[in-house]
């Protein structure tokens, strides 16, 4: 990380419990799980709640597909290590890989339903362009999803635009592909809180 | 159908409380300059520069942005402050905007048509 206070500025109690989940995740707590513990009341903790509800909280969207959109997000940021983190945790949540790298191949011809395609193209654009327009919104309802659907999912695009960013900016260590799957086995069980 | 509206979640007010807090509640950076921060205006120098690309690019931010702001006299703790507030501030707009048009086009449309 690019602040020498991400790396080491944390309290006693918060090194003991990084060093325990080293010890027996056998791998180094993500950056991404450091940052929510620094000063958390500052950001970590509201930007948990906010995130927790929106990946895992009552919702139509399942947490696969919100983990996609996570993921997919995080692509139209060029945020390499959210895609690799949500992808991964999308694979699991889908049981199914190629599903994942299908919508990342080409989105218009990946297995998916058209309700899901017609968000994730709309989130894609709002991320590249930071906004979006009536005929988007209306592509999307048209394609059947519900408003509550698309409020749903702006509140994973929110969550990922502000994470993709401090990511990037901070620079947080790319892990290798299986510290990237013990954390996505942590994120399903877990979630966000 | 199961109706969910009982047990929706509040996103405006959990937004609301990351915001609240970055922007009005204590902190090692001053008011104006979170504020500057989040709203991608108002800064100058390095520290203008590291802020432009969170909002903006942010995978263009370099180990070089964030040395100059703190050579310009920010603290490490400002710098992580003030990249929170740019972050956030960023996906707000994005966040607000297209929440907007989706109220604009369900208003238009009288509701009737799409599925509530």
């Amino acid at each position: 990380m690019r602040l020498k206070i991400l790396n080491s500025g944390y309290r006693f109690g918060t090194k003991m419990l990084f060093a325990m989940i080293h010890a027996f995740s056998r791998y180094p707590v993500p950056d991404a799980a450091k940052l929510v513990f620094y000063r958390p009341d500052f950001y970590g903790s509201p930007m948990k709640a906010f995130t927790h509800a929106a990946m895992r909280g009552p919702s139509e969207w399942s947490v696969g597909d919100r983990e996609l959109m996570a993921a997919y997000v995080s692509k139209f940021n060029g945020c390499q290590f959210c895609i690799m983190a949500h992808s991964a945790v999308a694979e699991r949540a889908f049981h199914d890989k190629a599903k994942v790298a299908a919508v990342f191949s080409d989105l218009k011809t990946a297995p998916i339903g058209e309700p899901l395609r017609a968000i994730l193209h709309m989130l894609g654009k709002l991320t590249r362009e930071q906004s979006v327009d009536a005929d988007d919104m209306r592509t999307v309802l048209a394609a059947g999803v519900s408003r509550k659907q698309i409020e749903d999912a702006l509140a994973v695009c929110f969550a990922f635009n502000t994470t993709n960013r401090l990511a990037d900016a901070f620079d947080f260590v790319i892990l290798n592909s299986n510290a990237f799957e013990v954390g996505a086995k942590y994120l399903l069980s877990r979630g966000y809180q | 159908m199961k109706d969910n509206r009982n047990d929706a979640v509040d996103f405006g007010k959990l937004h609301k409380a990351i915001t609240a807090r970055i922007l009005d509640g204590a902190g090692t950076a001053s008011y104006s300059q979170r504020r500057a921060a989040f709203d991608n205006a108002g800064l100058a120098g390095a520290l203008a520069t590291l802020i432009d690309k969170v909002a903006r690019c942010a995978y263009k931010v370099t180990d070089e942005d964030v040395t100059a702001a703190k050579t310009s006299g920010a603290t490490e703790d400002q710098i992580f402050e003030l990249v929170v507030c740019a972050a956030v501030g960023a996906a707000t707009r994005q966040y607000d905007g297209a929440l907007s048009v989706l109220v604009s086009v369900l208003n238009e449309k009288g509701g009737g048509g799409y599925a509530p």
